[in-house]
């Protein structure tokens, strides 16, 4: 099998081996400046994964404490009372959705491959790509400063009306880091469409793109077009908090339903932000270890903009018992269900991909697996929660929040994880222990599940959200879950281990230890400050294995060594 | 736009072609068209249209800010794909206030 | 948006030359989604007016009529201009008239400048008049009245904020001007301060009907 389509060193080695690459310093600047004033997108693409990593750090820490809370029903021999445990889960959303999911995959892998995978030098405005970092972390610890300066906010990630305007917690400040936060997504998401239309090599025509960054074009617009409108959202609670000028005040007349809709009106789109860049890379793990190019190629390209498309249509069913009327409930309840075409065309050709193709089950293919099952539960949910009469049941519920914990953790994250495995070795030229990385797999698969499906149950037989007590009879699945989120955690420390020991001590991987067929994959394994040695000409589409073509005649390939 | 904008791409020359300036009387007249509609609107602000006045209103906004959009932002001589960009978002405002009316209106 | 994308240079001439090459139109079209954000951050207030004025009809009518069409007017006639201004500076830098150019731009700081008084006047004249947010006079009148006013503080103010911005841009092209940076043969960054002046031209374009003309 030439497993290599493209000979090692490929199109970016120089022939006197003279090109830098991006981890070594050639600019003005020395030691950490050199990272921190660095206009390029890979080292920009690597601030973002090391901040953005520390957050999750944290995030993941404070979901720990939330699940030791529920160790007694209480309210006696509880860790925190119940003001403490109200901060802890709207830290813990805050924290893991406007600093961790949100820019994920698109800020790190998306930052770093996008303008290689389309054969750029860069990004369209490298600066702006750099400011964009320094307003997330400015973002953050604006967010952060809320824990130390009069009370953590109480409200929940959500931050809805009447509550968040009238609590003596300091939600001002951390809707203004939000606010911020923002303002570093639209950035990205502007460089990101701009680099697509302008920067793509000669002969990468829309159609010839690989679709992890079609996936990224949909959520650049999604980022874009939908980001303000929070934007809008939260500078009107800090101006109600600071003015009182009555907006979304019902005693002079405002509306918290309105809240609601401009809130779901960018959040739901925002749920799109977080899937569909993860469905990008799917769509590359399936090619590439199929070795077979994507079935339906088009069709899946078009799925994410009608996905990104669709998802402004139906923020409404999040708003089903809140008061909206029965037209509203009925249309975006309607409307909910279009979503599953898009997501249908691209699981079945995910699928139709992999029928007769020559898998190898390697540790990025096997996240890919985990997140099929994982994410189909939470999709079954979701079905549940998207007709209105079940919905009406089960809202505001544990069940609610393990849906979402297996959309986006099952779903999102987990190939987030598998991203690492498929590119790390591409970014620092090293492989991680695939031994290890595949029982770091199972060990999270069992406490993840351990962890959430407990909570379907539990919202289904009516345990509340955001509850710090519990009635006895829901004990034995609180301690399940409970002792499934330690599992997890083994799992988690287990395979961020085995990845940075690999950046560090792993064995060199060459330039292709995938088979791999899109433009990354032809440049050396940490690739060039420059990308490219010469400006690649793209001939043909992005997953296109000539041994797989029909009347295929193995030629010797010159492997130089 | 696929074509056209891939074409763009393997040429690269887009950016060299340098646009004619256009004439500052253009611009003067653009100008007054805009000043006389401003006039229009406040003085049929006056009238009693009943539903009709803020339709009207609206609608000569509308037309003040197309011409501002296509003259002085030069949309009507620029590349077309500014002009999806702008619909991208335009639609988008539809909907939203669509849908958003499809819970307000019915309220009782 | 004063970077300007640069494309790698083999790209147009196949590495055969160090042609530096700047992409107009890429930096453009960052502006122009910049702008879109923008006009989708006006947008969610467009919609929280739409809603309220559909529920409080009345309110908003009686608060409309407080507002002062004649500043309104004047405001709207001073932004158009500065607009009118703007464009005729990048003709005139297309033309390589640099000091034409620093007339024109100048006059259009001195427009927004212009703008930013009258409107520190109408909102002096309310405030004398005890119209402000949270104020006692005004917590004494309709929910209507309440939010309308609360709206109209809001968004004007919002939208005064984003002249001034505007004007501190354009104090910056200004320098460029004089110091060459922006000339006959690169003027990318002038046009994308411009397309930003014009998008807050025409917000204003929808506020003046809305808060200003209901007689």
């Amino acid at each position: 099998m030439a497993e290599i389509a493209i000979e090692p060193g490929g199109l970016g080695a120089s022939p006197n081996g003279a090109s830098h690459n991006y981890l070594e310093n050639t600019g003005k600047h020395k030691g950490i400046l050199a990272w921190i004033l660095s206009t390029d997108h890979k080292r920009i693409g690597i601030l973002y994964m090391i901040s953005i990593f520390t957050f999750f750090a944290v995030g993941v820490s404070l979901g720990f404490l939330m699940r030791l809370e529920m160790l007694v029903p209480g309210p006696q021999g509880k860790i925190f009372d119940a003001q403490q445990y109200n901060a802890l889960f709207t830290l813990h959303g805050v924290i893991m959705m406007f600093m961790f999911v949100i820019p994920g995959i698109p800020a790190t892998l998306g930052n770093f491959f996008l303008p290689i995978q389309i054969g750029a030098k860069d990004v369209a405005f490298p600066r702006i790509n750099l400011l964009s970092w320094y307003l997330y972390v400015t973002g953050a610890i604006i967010v952060l400063c809320s824990l130390f300066w009069r009370g953590l906010p109480d409200t929940g990630w959500t931050f809805y009306v009447p509550y968040s305007i009238r609590t003596a917690t300091n939600v001002t400040l951390a809707v203004f880091g939000v606010f911020v936060l923002g303002f570093s997504s639209i950035l990205t998401g502007l460089n990101f469409l701009t680099t697509i239309h302008r920067m793509r090599a000669p002969g990468m025509s829309w159609f010839r793109m690989p679709l992890f960054v079609w996936a990224l074009y949909a959520n650049g617009w999604i980022q874009v077009i939908a980001t303000p409108v929070l934007a809008i959202t939260l500078l009107l609670i800090a101006i109600e908090r600071v003015f009182h000028v009555g907006i979304f005040n019902p005693a002079l007349g405002g509306d918290p339903v309105l809240y609601q809709h401009l809130f779901w009106i960018y959040s739901h789109p925002a749920v799109y932000i977080m899937i569909l860049p993860p469905m990008g890379v799917v769509s590359e793990i399936v090619a590439t270890f199929s070795h077979r190019t994507i079935f339906g190629y088009k069709m899946v390209a078009m799925s994410s903009l009608a996905i990104a498309f669709i998802g402004y249509l139906v923020w409404g069913h999040h708003m089903f018992v809140a008061g909206e009327t029965q037209t509203a409930q009925f249309v975006f309840s309607l409307l909910t269900f279009l979503v599953a075409i898009p997501s249908g065309i691209k699981v079945f050709n995910w699928v139709a991909t992999m029928y007769k193709g020559s898998i190898d089950l390697q540790p990025p293919f096997l996240f890919l697996m985990a997140f099929i099952i994982l994410f189909s539960i939470g999709g079954l949910t979701g079905l549940i929660l998207g007709s209105l009469a079940t919905d009406v049941h089960l809202t505001g519920t544990y069940f609610v929040v393990g849906h979402f914990h297996y959309i986006i953790f099952g779903g999102g994250v987990f190939i987030f994880f598998g991203a690492l495995h498929y590119w790390l070795p591409k970014m620092f030229g090293r492989m991680y222990n695939k031994k290890v990385a595949n029982w770091a797999l199972g060990i999270l698969f069992v406490g993840f599940n351990m962890l959430y499906f407990p909570m379907l149950l539990l919202g289904y037989e009516g345990m509340p959200r955001r509850y710090f007590t519990y009635l006895p009879k829901y004990e034995l699945l609180q301690h399940i879950s409970m002792v499934g989120s330690w599992v997890l955690i083994t799992g988690l420390i287990i395979m961020f281990w085995n990845l940075i020991r690999g950046i560090f001590k792993g064995e060199k991987c060459g330039a292709n230890p995938w088979g791999g067929t899109t433009l990354e994959w032809s440049i050396p394994s940490i690739p060039p400050t420059e990308n490219f040695e010469h400006v690649p000409v793209v001939t043909h589409e992005p997953y296109y294995h000539p041994e797989a073509e029909p009347g295929f005649v193995a030629e010797p390939v010159p492997v130089a060594k | 736009m696929e074509s056209t904008e891939s074409n763009i791409i393997v040429e690269g020359h887009s950016g060299e072609d340098k646009q004619e300036p256009i004439s500052y009387g253009l611009y003067v007249v653009v100008w007054l068209g805009l000043i006389a509609l401003t006039s229009l609107t406040a003085v049929v602000a006056g009238f009693n249209f009943a539903a009709f006045t803020l339709v009207i209103a609206l609608l000569i906004a509308l037309t003040k800010a197309s011409l501002v959009v296509n003259y002085f932002m030069h949309v009507k001589f620029e590349d077309k794909i500014f002009k999806v960009f702008l619909a991208i978002a335009g639609f988008t405002i539809c909907v939203i206030f669509l849908l958003t009316f499809s819970d307000v209106y019915f309220r009782r | 948006m004063s970077e300007i994308a640069e494309r790698p240079p083999e790209a147009l001439s196949h590495g055969a030359a160090e042609h530096k090459h700047k992409d107009v139109l890429g930096a453009k079209m960052g502006m122009w989604i910049f702008l879109l954000t923008e006009l989708l951050l006006f947008a969610g207030l467009f919609l929280v007016y739409a809603v309220y004025r559909y529920q409080h009809t009345a309110g908003f009518h009686r608060g409309g009529m407080e507002t002062h069409t004649m500043f309104g007017t004047v405001n709207t006639m001073i932004l158009l201009t500065s607009s009118l201004t703007m464009v005729l500076a990048i003709g005139a830098i297309q033309r390589g008239k640099k000091w034409l150019s620093v007339t024109f731009l100048s006059s259009t700081i001195g427009f927004g400048l212009a703008f930013l008084i009258v409107k520190g006047f109408e909102w002096s004249i309310e405030i004398r008049k005890g119209i402000y947010p949270g104020s006692p006079s005004l917590l004494k009148k309709s929910n209507g009245e309440i939010l309308f006013f609360g709206l109209y503080y809001t968004m004007t103010g919002l939208h005064a904020l984003h002249v001034f911005a505007g004007m501190i841009i354009l104090t910056f092209m200004l320098v460029f001007i004089l110091r060459n940076k922006i000339t006959k043969d690169d003027y990318v960054k002038l046009e994308n301060a411009g397309l930003y002046w014009h998008l807050v031209d025409i917000i204003w374009i929808f506020l003046f009907p809305l808060f200003y003309l209901i007689n």
